[in-house]
C-alpha cells in the first residue's frame, strides 16, 4: 500500500484512458505525458494497461507501507527517499515506511510514480484514470492506494535508461492540419508555425498560448475534439486541448498535435516557448 | 440511395473525421447514426463520436488513412441493412413545480403566457437527440417550440442542480450533474442521465427521441427513490 502524506496541488491516478465511452460524452483522460508514463511502466516491468500516479509540479509526499519496487519518470523535482537523493528513470526497492518526497525543480512539470504491478484503485467504466464527474477528482491526504504483492527485486534490462533530452528541452510540437486549417488565410497559416509562449492557464483540460492571432473564422457547428486539438478561440488565442477535454466543441480546430507532441507539451511551464511543426 | 456524400479528413494520426453538410437536420443525424451502427468496430476502432454533422472514428493505433477511408467508403455505399434501424422514444418524467422550475414565472411573463402554457409547450413535442456531449450524459436536443425560445440568462448560475430541465435560445436539455449553467430552468427530472454503475451509463443514444412527461412533486420523490434503489423502469416506445 502507498499512503498519501501530502496531496500536492493536483495528483491523480492515470492509466491509458477511458476508451469506448466518448459517444456518451465521457472524456478520454489518461496520463497527460503518456510517453513518460509508459517509460516508467517498462522500467518496473509492468503492463501498458497498468495505472501510475501522476504528480504535478513535484508537489506531494508518499509513504510506502510495504516493500515496494518503483521508479520515477517525467519531470525531475529532486526526489528523495527518506531524505536521500534518488535518480529519475531508475528502479528502486523502497523499504516499508520509506517516504518519497520532492524538492527543487530541475526540469519538466509532470512526474510519474510507477510501481511494480501498478496501482490497484477501482476501475470505473473500464479505466482507473481519475476524471472529474466520472471518478473522484484528485488524490487527497490520507488516501491509501493498494498495490500488488511485490516480487523479488531484480534489475531489469530497462533498469537504467534515459529519456531523450528533447522530450524536455525541445520547443517543437509536431502536428497535422486540423479540420478547419484550410479556412485560415496564408498569413494566419504562416503565423501558426512561428513561436508561441505558454500562458499560466494550463491544466489537464487544456493549455492556453499567450499570443493571439488574427481570427476571422466563425464558430463551427459543434463537432468533436480530441486531446491535442488546437482550437482558435473568438479572442484569437489558441488553446491546445489535453486529456481531460470534453468530447465536442464549437471553436475552429486549426491544428492537431501528434499523439507524442501532447506528451512533450505536458512537460512545459508558463513562459516556455513552443513551436508547431509539420 | 443516400443523398449525402460525406467527406473524409484525417484528424491526427489515428482518427478519421467524416463530415456531412454543415446543418442541423434530422435526416443528416439519422444517416450518421445508421452508418455508425454499421461501422466494423473490429478494425481497431476504440471510440466513435457523433455530432450534428460529423462522425469521428478513433482507432487504437496509427492508421493507413487511405486504406481505412476506402473501407468506410465501401461500407457507406451498402445502404440496405441500415434503413430499418429502430430508435426509441424515452418518456422522461419532469416535475414542473415552481420549487424546481425556478424560472417558470419569469419566462411566462416574458412570453405573455401562463405557466401552464409554458409547461404545455415544453412537454408536448418529441425531441430528437442529436448527440451526447458537453458533459457525460448531456443530450443535445432539437425541436423546441418557437413560442418558448428565450435568451440564456445574462449571468449564468454557479450551480444548477442535477436533473434540472432548462431552455436557452432554441435549445432545451437536462443537466446530468450539478454544474454551472446559463439556461432558464423549467423543472427537474428524477432520472439519472449518467450512472457509472450501469454497464451502459446513459440509456439514450443519438437518434433516439425523448418526451417530457409532467409529474407532481409526490411522484418526483417516489421515482427518485425508485431510481436510487435501481427499481425504476424508464418507459420507451420503439419509433
Amino acid at each position: 500500500m502507498i499512503k498519501v502524506l501530502h496531496p500536492g496541488i493536483y495528483n491523480t491516478i492515470q492509466d491509458q484512458g477511458r476508451f469506448g465511452f466518448a459517444k456518451l460524452g465521457v472524456p478520454l483522460a489518461g496520463a497527460i505525458d503518456a510517453y513518460a508514463a509508459e517509460f516508467g511502466k517498462a522500467i518496473v516491468g509492468g503492463k501498458t494497461t497498468d495505472a501510475v500516479i501522476e504528480i504535478t509540479f513535484g508537489q506531494g509526499k508518499f509513504q510506502f507501507m510495504e516493500t515496494t519496487i518503483f521508479c520515477l519518470t517525467g519531470g525531475d523535482f529532486s526526489p528523495t527517499l527518506d531524505g536521500d537523493p534518488i535518480g529519475m528513470n531508475r528502479l528502486y526497492n523502497a523499504e516499508a515506511t520509506a517516504v518519497l518526497s520532492f524538492g527543487k525543480r530541475n526540469y519538466g512539470a509532470i512526474t510519474y510514480l510507477a510501481v511494480q504491478g501498478g496501482v490497484q484503485t477501482d476501475r470505473v467504466l473500464k479505466s482507473r484514470s481519475f476524471s472529474k464527474g466520472i471518478t473522484r477528482e484528485r488524490l487527497e491526504k490520507g488516501d491509501e492506494l493498494e498495490i500488488l504483492k511485490q516480487e523479488e527485486y531484480t534489475e531489469t534490462k530497462y533498469a537504467r535508461i534515459r529519456m531523450p533530452v528533447e522530450h524536455f528541452n525541445s520547443a517543437e510540437l509536431p502536428c497535422f492540419p486540423g479540420p478547419e486549417f484550410d479556412q485560415l488565410n496564408e498569413k494566419q497559416k504562416l503565423r501558426l508555425f512561428e513561436p508561441f509562449t505558454l500562458s499560466a492557464d494550463q491544466n489537464r483540460v487544456g493549455y492556453r498560448l499567450n499570443e493571439p492571432i488574427e481570427n476571422n473564422l466563425d464558430h463551427i457547428l459543434t463537432s468533436s475534439v480530441l486531446p491535442g486539438t488546437v482550437q482558435l478561440t473568438p479572442s484569437g488565442t489558441l488553446i491546445v486541448l489535453m486529456n481531460d477535454c470534453q468530447v465536442s466543441g464549437g471553436y475552429p480546430r486549426v491544428l492537431q498535435l501528434s499523439e507524442y507532441a501532447t506528451s512533450r507539451l505536458s512537460q512545459k511551464v508558463a513562459g516556455d516557448k513552443v513551436q508547431f511543426t509539420r | 440511395m443516400s443523398k449525402y456524400k460525406p467527406t473524409y479528413k484525417p484528424f491526427g494520426e489515428s482518427t478519421i473525421l467524416m463530415e456531412w453538410p454543415s446543418k442541423i437536420e434530422e435526416t443528416i443525424i439519422r444517416d450518421i447514426v445508421a452508418f455508425e451502427k454499421s461501422v466494423d468496430k473490429s478494425r481497431g476502432i476504440v471510440d466513435t463520436v457523433i455530432t450534428y454533422n460529423a462522425l469521428t472514428i478513433r482507432y487504437d493505433c496509427e492508421i493507413d488513412f487511405e486504406v481505412e477511408v476506402a473501407e468506410l467508403r465501401d461500407r457507406y455505399k451498402v445502404k440496405k441493412k441500415r434503413e430499418d434501424q429502430a430508435s426509441k422514444c424515452w418518456q422522461i418524467p419532469v416535475c414542473y413545480d415552481l420549487d424546481f422550475g425556478i424560472d417558470l414565472d419569469e419566462i411566462a411573463s416574458a412570453k405573455e403566457l401562463t405557466v401552464d402554457e409554458v409547461i404545455q409547450f415544453h412537454s408536448a413535442p418529441d425531441y430528437l437527440i442529436y448527440f451526447i456531449g458537453f458533459q457525460p450524459g448531456f443530450l443535445y436536443l432539437g425541436g423546441l417550440n418557437e413560442k418558448i425560445h428565450v435568451p440564456r440568462k445574462a449571468i449564468p448560475r454557479l450551480r444548477v442542480a442535477k436533473g434540472s430541465v432548462g431552455i436557452g435560445g432554441s435549445q432545451t436539455g437536462v443537466y446530468p450533474n450539478d454544474s454551472a449553467g446559463g439556461w432558464n430552468i423549467l423543472g427537474r427530472s428524477p432520472i439519472d442521465f449518467f450512472d457509472i454503475s450501469k454497464p451502459q451509463p446513459c440509456f439514450a443514444s443519438a437518434g433516439d427521441r425523448i418526451k417530457f412527461r409532467p409529474i407532481d412533486k409526490d411522484s418526483y420523490h417516489q421515482i427518485m427513490e425508485e431510481e436510487q434503489d435501481g427499481n425504476f423502469m424508464l418507459k420507451s416506445q420503439a419509433i
